[in-house]
């Protein structure tokens, strides 16, 4: 069994309040670029499920030109292989582009040995839509897990597996091939080590691009009037009271007035 | 019905999830500028009550397929059933909330009618006879409109995006979808199956929500139940900052913020949270933020409108005394 995990590149979050419109327009980020940090949290599961089943494991990202710094931290971190996939194999296409080159690149990777299981983070710090994986699930034709907090087993090709929604949690059964998208409860990260970044630094990066991969074009949607939201412009009211109970009281009125509460 | 918005109502054991109620009269408003009617979509096994309920908050027309194996969600026999039901209404949109199910449903949904999708949007309108939906990415930092190329839009909504309507008395039309869900081709099963404690309120339909920070941290236990008393007095929902969790003060699931929950209260309390960026990115949209910090250069007080510079170990259980006298 083979495992494919879907990592994106995206803006180190202490600076996603500097992006300007300009730059979310062109997609030309002045940004420190990272692996988005919900990847990571897919990226210990791939390595961590290779430990526990002997599988091999391969990162995937689709990005900009050279962009494979996200790429290089998952193999530093322990993945087996990574593939990037040339943007322009989505000809600025929407998600379901995306999603159609990401499910074909699963397919090619992994030296055409089957991939079986592919592992998504919970959503992208600059997309913010959660949908790329529902997509890839959908183009392979696939199952899906969302949420997923525990891979509890893999046993004669079927997965046991526990995801949380806002109701409740369940365990569930489920025959390979699967799409899963992991939650923050899965596993603590590992930092790469010394070796790995060294390892990571030599590692040869295939990229798939338009004549690798067939990709059909699908623009379903126009974004427009992009524009940063006004910081509201509060002036805080701090409470100057002789006590806390004054302060409180205070506090409470204001509340009371503004009909909150 | 020639046109309809499709708004698919989640339930939980026959329970419809109430947030919902806020979208289908969102779809009413826009039906009617665009010269639609609005269809609720409910899927389970037991969901008669639920049904009259989407009448009463404005259904034109409720689509209910029940089998006893629909009882809880499964991506692969709901998504077949809303497809269908996309078809039979002639829909023109679908939507649902933007809660885990709601979002993977729309998005299923969306990809295989080659539809386009607004996730997570928090606005919907009419624009030249046909809907544009209004989100944020960059997580808040950059607002976009989202007009659809396809016949069919989609789109996930946040709660607490649209106001909650009062249920009325009303008419509507209750039909049965005839639903082929063989059980022998569903390959998930669902081993185990535990509800989330009832009674807790939960962080993204709050309307008040009272967040605890690392100020705990000189006795974070005692912390916690002091921000956990002011939030059940005020009948808020309890948060924290991710500095609290990772401290193991308190778990994950109240995590507010860029790797925690996105919320939009009425009333956000930080109480010894230092607003970090990724603090603000989960709670910036607050209507009122109200910042508990001993230190006047916290920049939570840059987006806070109330403050009390002090002891929170002191204050929050003045606050605690004082609401408990006034919300008798
Ligand atoms: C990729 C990434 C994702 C992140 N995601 C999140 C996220 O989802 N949510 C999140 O919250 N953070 C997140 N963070 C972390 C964030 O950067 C901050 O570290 C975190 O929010 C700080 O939490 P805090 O405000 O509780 O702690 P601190 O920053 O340590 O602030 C504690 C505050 O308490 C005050 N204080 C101390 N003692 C008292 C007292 N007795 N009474 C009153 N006030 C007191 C202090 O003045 C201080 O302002 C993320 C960081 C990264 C890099
Ligand atoms: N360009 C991409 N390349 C690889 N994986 C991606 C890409 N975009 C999104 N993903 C995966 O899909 C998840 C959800 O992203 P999104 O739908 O953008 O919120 C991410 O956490 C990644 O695992």
């Amino acid at each position: 069994m083979n495992v494919a995990v879907l990592i994106k590149q995206t803006p180190d979050t202490a600076e996603l309040p500097k992006v300007t419109v300009a730059e979310a327009e062109s997609g030309e980020l002045q940004a420190t670029m990272v692996i988005n940090p919900w990847d990571e949290f897919a990226v210990e599961e791939a390595i961590d499920l290779s430990d526990r089943f002997g599988c091999e494991t391969v990162a995937i990202s689709l990005g900009r030109q050279g962009e494979v710094d996200a790429l290089k931290h998952a193999l530093a971190m322990g993945v087996d292989g990574a593939v990037h996939v040339d943007e322009s194999v989505i000809d600025g296409g929407d998600e379901w582009a995306t999603a159609e080159a990401l499910a074909a690149a699963v397919k090619k990777a992994a030296g055409g040995e089957d991939v079986e299981l592919v592992l998504a983070g919970k959503m992208s710090v600059d997309g913010n839509s959660g949908v790329i994986y529902a997509g890839v699930a959908c183009k392979l034709g696939w199952d899906l897990l969302v949420n997923v907090t525990r891979i509890v087993d893999i046993v004669d090709g079927t997965l046991i597996a526990e995801q949380v929604f806002e109701g409740g949690q369940e365990t569930v059964q489920v025959p390979l091939p699967v799409v899963i998208s992991v939650a923050k409860e899965i596993n603590e990260p590992r930092y790469p080590s010394f070796m790995g970044i060294r390892k990571a630094s030599r590692a040869a990066i295939p990229t798939l691009g338009r004549d690798d991969l067939d990709v059909g074009p699908s623009h379903t949607t126009r974004w427009t009037d992009l524009n940063k939201p006004e910081p509201e412009d509060v002036q805080v009211r701090i409470f100057e009271g002789a006590s806390v109970e004054e302060k409180a009281a205070q506090l409470a009125d204001a509340l009371m007035a503004e009909r909150v509460i | 019905m020639t046109m309809t918005i499709l708004v698919w109502i989640e339930q939980n054991d026959g329970q419809a999830v109430s947030n919902c109620w806020e979208l289908l009269a969102k779809a009413k408003e826009l039906g009617r500028e665009l010269g639609a009617g609005v269809a609720a979509l409910l899927i389970g096994n037991d969901v008669g009550a639920a049904a009259q309920q989407a009448v009463s908050y404005g259904a034109d027309l409720v689509v209910a397929a029940t089998a006893s194996n629909l009882a809880h969600f499964r991506l692969q026999p709901y998504a077949a059933i809303a497809e269908q039901a996309v078809e039979r209404t002639g829909a023109v949109a679908f939507l649902t909330n933007a809660s885990i199910r709601g979002g993977v449903l729309a998005a299923t949904i969306a990809c295989r009618r080659n539809a386009g999708i607004a996730a997570n949007a928090t606005d919907l309108w009419v624009e030249d006879g046909r809907l544009v939906a209004g989100r944020t990415i960059y997580s808040g930092n950059i607002q976009a409109r989202i007009h659809f190329e396809s016949p069919l839009a989609v789109a996930s909504v946040r709660p607490r995006s649209f106001p909650m309507p009062a249920p009325a008395d009303a008419t509507g039309e209750v039909e049965n979808l005839y639903v082929d869900a063989n059980e022998d081709d569903i390959r998930l099963k669902i081993s185990d199956f535990r509800a989330a404690d009832a009674g807790e309120v939960s962080l993204t339909d709050a309307h008040i929500i009272v967040s605890g920070g690392r100020g705990v941290a000189e006795d974070p236990q005692k912390g916690f139940e002091l921000v956990g008393a002011l939030a059940s007095t005020m009948g808020a929902a309890l948060g924290a900052s991710r500095a609290a969790v990772d401290a193991g003060y308190i778990p994950y699931k109240h995590q507010v913020g860029q790797t925690g929950k996105t919320v939009r209260p009425d009333l956000y309390i930080a109480c010894g949270i230092s607003g970090a960026i990724q603090h603000l990115a989960g709670m910036g949209n607050s209507k009122i933020i109200v910042a508990i910090n001993k230190d006047a250069d916290a920049p939570i007080f840059q987006r806070a409108k109330y403050g009390i510079v002090d002891d929170l170990f002191k204050t929050v259980p003045a606050l605690t005394a004082e609401f408990s006298k006034r919300l008798k």
